[in-house]
């Protein structure tokens, strides 16, 4: 027999012939915050909680020139001189940053090893839990420009902004590569106490537009 | 066979696990073993400053969930009904892996599952991998097999890293590193990472970070195969994902060109929907965050993006033996996220290299011996049910409601029953047991009994506990205190006074 064929005769035989009926999953949970999508509310929540993990949080108003002028003067205020963009965010963010370069799929992780920063956007926000989901859209790029150099800065559009995880992970196709991040690489593994900037982008910049 | 005194007629249970290979066993039985680390004031030191800390954070992130009880409700229930539903969940996440890409392996142990893996690697031509932190290459002893067969596994988690370097082993499942203080950590740094400045090289927790970091990053760059586990595995989609916090796992499942993903039969979940609950339960239960830092998911392989060969190994090693049995089931449930073993005072005190499994803890003391099977002898595990005092804060932490005490209770009697079966003379303990049954069957001799204790206090010590007790009771008071008896019994005294009306 093979061993697919054991297992799954080992699983039915430590079930039986009357697998136990599990009583029906049920859902007392919130499936949704008190807050809508992109308001105020919720958007200053994600600031908050951004800010406690330590990520360097920027407002702007919506339209991509104004964004082009947060990221230019954000990437300018961390010291990055080189940056790469995920292929399909907007000109008008990188149009006030003449150093960056676009990812095209060829870079490999030792020449963006290179590169100081990456600009990206992002699918969804959950203000609860601070975080950020990239889900391998042209806007955020493939997973490896967002990891290997040491900032990360993101754009998060506030249309984009949802309170609680069911509402965020609902707005996500669960087949694309997805990366949700949490605020800058951390560790808690020495005495537990959580100290940021281990592999990962050790910033994490979030510019909040609309 | 195994009997279970919670295992329904018509259920067959899955052979246990082979202690021979891998890191489920120790070689000393857990008193013997405790008895040491509690001697160890450094380690006691370590532990419990670690513990407190991750208990307060846990409590503080736990406490603003208003609907955190129905949260472990809903991951209890889904967790029910996978077991349930287990040969069809994995037939089905075998099937969308597939359809995406990926091809997935069948290993019934940790000797086969290790084979597949070391298969997979030599057909890289690889003589390296990166690994990321998992606790199902522990248990089989994966490292080990490839370091046999010439490849160089190099552990990657932070935690796991000061193991690797300080050829220690894992005592947590979250931070198996959590016996060492920031002290012992730069010793090991200072010692082991060649390229090290030592001239800059403080015991600052973000010094010793960033040390990883440059030790690390040249390996990142140059691997070309990575071997993980995986938190979960969605059926309904066959997706796997990672929850970490440093961006270890994120270099391991982004870069390398080939991707092995070791996951335990039991880790299936049936629907994308159901990580809405697991997502918020773990990382406040683990870590005592919000979210951990980095969530990774990928489903087979996506071309231009990540690594274009992936393998998943969906490893038995004696979990169709705990699911034949009703709690042993739920001991499957576990998301491994270390919380019961911050509030139990065993642990706290002895750490978890006393545990001998890389499953310590409340929750390797039911997981282990539902693995690898209680045999009433001298095995090491068969004293693991005994590492707990019941006071139930495993229980109340686990964000699965895994009834931990209940699972100790059951696995005792079940020990019990093995090693009468096993011996022909009963244990001391039970010969104690069968004694005070006949004393207390009989009103008078009860009676006579207790005048007795009495009695003898004047002849020991007056008013002080009698400690230690003769041979073989001192195997009782060698941990406990006996109380002194008293100078009037209950029976006496109640004859005396009637309950104090005269």
């Amino acid at each position: 027999m093979s061993a697919r064929d054991e297992v799954l005769a080992r699983i039915r035989g430590a079930l039986g012939d009357n697998p136990a009926d599990a009583p029906p999953v049920v859902r007392a949970y919130r499936e949704a915050g008190e807050h809508p999508p992109g308001s105020a509310a919720v958007v200053d929540q994600l600031v908050e909680r951004l800010e406690d993990y330590r990520a360097t949080v920027v407002r702007t108003r919506g339209a991509d020139e104004s964004v082009g002028i947060a990221i230019a003067a954000a990437l300018d205020a961390v010291g990055a001189t080189s940056s790469i963009a995920a292929p399909g965010v907007p000109d008008g963010w990188t149009s006030a940053t003449p150093v960056c370069i676009r990812d095209v799929g060829t870079i490999t992780p030792r020449e963006l090893d290179r590169v100081d920063a990456v600009v990206t956007g992002s699918v969804v926000a959950i203000s609860e839990t601070g975080t950020i989901a990239l889900d391998g859209s042209p806007r955020c790029g493939r997973r490896m420009i967002t990891l290997v150099p040491d900032v990360h800065l993101c754009v998060v559009s506030v249309a984009d902004v949802v309170q609680s995880v069911p509402e965020g992970l609902a707005r996500l196709d669960p087949t694309a590569p997805l990366t949700f991040v949490s605020g800058p690489s951390a560790t808690s593994d020495i005495e537990l106490s959580r100290v940021e900037g281990v592999h990962g982008p050790r910033h994490l910049v979030v510019v909040i537009a609309g | 066979m195994s009997t279970f005194l919670g295992m329904p007629a018509g259920r067959v249970p899955g052979p246990a696990a082979d202690t021979a290979v891998g890191q489920l066993t120790g070689n000393r039985s857990f008193p013997a073993a405790a008895r040491d680390a509690l001697g160890d004031t450094r380690l006691r030191r370590n532990l419990a400053h670690a513990t407190a800390t991750i208990r307060a954070k846990r409590a503080s992130v736990v406490g603003e969930v208003p609907d955190w009880e129905a949260l472990r409700d809903a991951g209890s229930a889904i967790k029910a009904d996978t077991m349930a539903r287990l040969p069809e969940l994995l037939e089905e996440l075998e099937r969308n892996v597939t359809a995406r890409g990926g091809t997935v392996h069948w290993a019934r142990d940790a000797a086969e599952a290790n084979g597949i893996v070391l298969d997979l690697v030599r057909a890289t031509g690889a003589d390296e991998v990166v690994k990321v932190k998992s606790m199902a290459t522990q248990e089989i002893g994966l490292n080990e097999a490839l370091e046999e067969a010439g490849i160089t596994a190099h552990e990657t988690d932070l935690a796991e890293l000061i193991v690797q370097l300080g050829h220690d082993k894992p005592s947590h499942i979250l931070v198996p590193a959590i016996h060492r203080g920031r002290a012992e950590i730069r010793e090991i740094f200072a010692r082991e990472m060649p390229d090290v400045d030592l001239a800059t090289l403080t015991d600052e927790p973000s010094v010793l970070a960033a040390a990883a970091r440059t030790h690390l990053r040249e390996l990142f760059l140059r691997a070309r195969v990575a071997v993980s586990g995986a938190n979960f595995g969605i059926a309904e989609t066959g997706t796997l994902t990672v929850v970490e916090s440093e961006g270890n796992g994120r270099m391991c499942l982004t870069l390398p060109e080939t991707l092995i993903t070791v996951m335990g039969i039991e880790k299936v979940v049936p629907a994308w929907r159901d990580l809405e609950v697991f997502l918020q339960l773990l990382p406040r239960s683990s870590t005592g965050e919000r979210m951990n830092p980095y969530t990774s998911m990928w489903t087979g392989v996506t071309p231009g993006d990540g690594p274009q060969d992936f393998h998943l190994v969906l490893l038995d090693n004696g979990r169709t033996r705990a699911l034949a049995d009703d709690l042993g089931r739920t001991a499957l449930h576990c998301i491994r996220c270390s919380a019961c073993l911050n509030v139990c005072p065993v642990y706290e005190r002895t750490g978890g290299h006393a545990y001998g499994s890389v499953y310590p803890g409340p929750i390797g003391a039911v997981l282990t011996p539902f693995l690898t099977g209680v045999t009433g002898g001298h095995d090491p595990n068969d004293s693991l049910p005994y590492a707990s005092s019941l006071c139930g804060a495993c229980y109340d932490v686990c964000p699965v409601k895994i009834n931990i005490p209940d699972l100790l209770v059951q696995l005792r009697a079940e020990h019990t029953e093995a090693h009468a079966a096993a011996h022909r003379l009963p244990s001391a303990e039970a010969a104690a047991m069968a004694a005070a049954a006949w004393v207390m069957s009989d009103p008078a001799r009860f009676a006579r009994a207790g005048r007795a204790a009495g009695t003898a206090r004047h002849g020991i010590r007056r008013g002080r506990p009698l400690l230690p007790l003769p041979p073989p009771l001192n195997g009782w008071t060698a941990s406990r205190d006996a109380p002194s008896p008293p100078a009037e019994t209950f029976r006496d005294w109640w004859a005396r006074t009637r309950g104090g009306r005269s």
